[in-house]
């Protein structure tokens, strides 16, 4: 196991490598001179030229790059072109507001998604299956967005139960974790019931029931425990997707996090601080992916001894 | 997900034979069916829009006069902060939306399909090389991936497309692939090389027609995901731009009506909803209808 471990760590760093040369060959690609952006349109053609020497940009695209992941390989992500302040320590600075946002969304979604799913399955064909999957169709299929713009009107400006944007006080995560997490839950309900449709028909589910052993302990103890690998993976993929989906939440909610923190610096094509932000969430992602791996160890013995 | 005997070879016959037995199948499901009738009826409202609705009108002149009335029996879905009528801008809308969700799907399809078709089929570097630069795409969420092209290349349609598409070659890659590889040493795709059948011609002739089936039902998907990703790009300002109605710019724009006008934000929003909606009945029922386990 200690092996496997080591050997996904080590997989991970030339993927985080291409993804920064993709990322930073792609924004690279935006038209328009850094300088000039940043001087304003007064600059003179001495004063561009000026700030792109000190500022390295006069030199190949390649050179730049090369700098900019030895900076990255020092935690140094470079100084915003809209602050000047450094790139790390505003990232840093709101990264906990993302982290908090997210995992309250993911505590919530599989919370709701797990008994959902299960009940879902232990009773098929019932109208507690139909309900608990019409439930989560709709669910899968609403935009984000849309969610938290009909949450803050409901249930802010309407009913003035939570505050419709900001983040001062514990209320005002409600609104923004429920529309973040409720998309994920639909998903991760589905993805349980279909495990668990699959598995309580297994001969050892009806092992387990001849024994003389309560619905309740074998669909706990038997069927939950192995139905639970697909839910893990969907679980892991969907905390991808609302990293990606914190962006919008985060813009409605005018949550200060790093998605805000990121739309703000593409609109003032602030490059560093846009590659700085895919850079953070990107291995953020990819952490929760190997944990997802790893866990794989925990619930399912088999994994283990394959790599012992 | 593989639905399809290997062995078989895939003569005419048994194509249409399957097409028929699959389509029997998908008929018998409600849901499914509910959602083709309300993706072909979006779909003529699209085609068709200009019979009933005039684009200048509706989208680009201002109506002071008519501003912001809730939904009547004159303007079904109320008008806008120019007055202009919100039903037809829906219409127009669901045309923006759909083509680019459509046009992204089939380039993302094209391009990952044949990735993926050359890595199966030919294993070794070339398949190392591929997977790998799909698990670097992958390695960022898909979202912020096309927030990033989008962003880069500056914000109209093209772009847009381009980098939706990008966001699902990885996907259509990996599924084309595996479903190669399935069928990669099957006894017909042999004797089509033992005839001496180029590999293109083998590869489109012989292996993709075989397993078509996990690709349909991921494209379907891959429509629904992309047209709510269009709607949330327009939404934060890096999509489709004013005047061009996309239900997500619609929504962008309601949402500072949200207290008075609140039918602003609230129809387009269920128009993406019912069209993602409609998709995912789809794409679940046509997982049904191909699979072979549940003949």
């Amino acid at each position: 196991m200690a092996k496997y471990i080591i050997k996904r760590i080590l997989y991970l760093i030339p993927v985080l490598i291409g993804v920064t040369l993709l990322v930073f060959f792609i924004m690279h690609l935006a038209p328009g001179n850094v300088a000039q952006i940043i001087l304003g349109d007064n600059a003179t053609p001495d004063q561009i030229a000026q700030l792109e020497k000190e500022m390295g940009l006069d030199q190949p695209v390649i050179v730049q790059y090369f700098r900019y992941l030895t900076g990255l390989l020092h935690g140094n992500l470079g100084n915003s072109y809209t602050t000047g302040a450094s790139v790390t320590s505003e990232i840093m600075a709101r990264f906990p507001y993302t982290i908090r946002l997210t995992v309250v969304a993911a505590v919530f979604s599989v919370i709701l998604a797990l008994p959902l799913g299960i009940l879902a399955a232990v009773r098929q064909n019932t109208w507690v299956d139909s309900v608990s999957m019409i439930f989560s169709l709709i669910g899968v299929s609403m935009p984000i967005f849309w969610l938290a713009l009909m949450l803050i009107l409901i249930f802010a400006l309407k009913l003035g139960w939570f505050p419709v944007y900001g983040a001062d006080s514990f209320k005002s995560i409600i609104l923004p974790a429920v529309s973040l997490g409720f998309m994920n839950m639909a998903s991760i309900a589905r993805t349980t019931r279909s495990a668990m449709v699959e598995t309580i028909r297994q001969d050892y589910i009806r092992t387990a029931y001849s024994k003389g052993l309560s619905e309740r302990e074998v669909i706990m103890r038997h069927a939950f425990r192995n139905g639970m690998l697909p839910t893990i993976t969907v679980i892991g993929l969907e905390i991808g997707q609302m990293l990606g989906g914190s962006v919008l939440t985060e813009t409605v909610f005018a949550w200060p996090g790093v998605g805000r923190l990121m739309i703000q610096a593409i609109n003032g094509r602030d490059t560093p601080t846009v590659m700085g932000c895919i850079i953070l969430m990107t291995v953020c992602f990819a952490l929760v992916n190997l944990a997802v791996d790893l866990l794989y160890g925990v619930f399912d013995p088999r994994v283990r001894t394959m790599y012992r | 997900m593989r639905n399809e005997n290997p062995q078989l070879p895939p003569g005419a016959e048994k194509k249409k034979s399957r097409f028929g037995d699959t389509w029997k199948r998908l008929a018998e499901n409600k849901a499914a069916m509910a959602g083709l009738f309300f993706l072909l009826f979006l779909i003529f409202m699209a085609l068709t829009a200009d019979l009933f609705f005039d684009y200048q009108k509706s989208c680009v002149d201002l109506n002071i006069a008519s501003r912001l009335q809730w939904p009547s029996a004159e303007h079904w879905f109320g008008t806008d902060e120019f007055g202009r009528d919100m039903f037809a801008r829906v219409v127009f809308g669901s045309r923006i939306s759909l083509s680019i969700g459509f046009a992204a799907v089939a380039f993302g399809l094209f391009i990952g399909g044949i990735m993926g078709a050359v890595s199966g089929y030919f294993g070794g570097a070339i398949d190392n090389i591929i997977m790998r630069l799909c698990d670097i795409f992958l390695a960022v969420p898909m979202m912020l991936m096309a927030i990033v092209i989008v962003a880069a290349l500056g914000t109209s349609i093209l772009n847009l497309v381009i980098a939706l598409a990008i966001s699902c070659v990885p996907i259509f890659a990996r599924i084309v692939r595996s479903a190669v590889l399935s069928v990669r040493d099957a006894e017909y795709v042999e004797a089509a090389r033992a005839i001496g059948g180029k590999t293109g011609h083998i590869i489109f002739r012989y292996i993709l027609p075989n397993c078509i089936g996990p690709i349909i039902v991921q494209t379907t998907l891959r429509i629904a995901a992309t047209i709510s990703n269009i709607a949330a790009l327009s939404f934060i300002g890096l999509g489709v731009q004013a005047p061009r109605p996309e239900w997500g710019a619609l929504l962008s724009g309601g949402r500072n009506f949200i207290r008075d006008s609140s039918y602003l934000a609230t129809i387009p929003g269920i128009c993406i909803m019912l069209t993602i909606l409609s998709l995912n009945l789809l794409g679940d029922g046509l997982r049904d209808a191909l699979d072979p386990r549940l003949r």
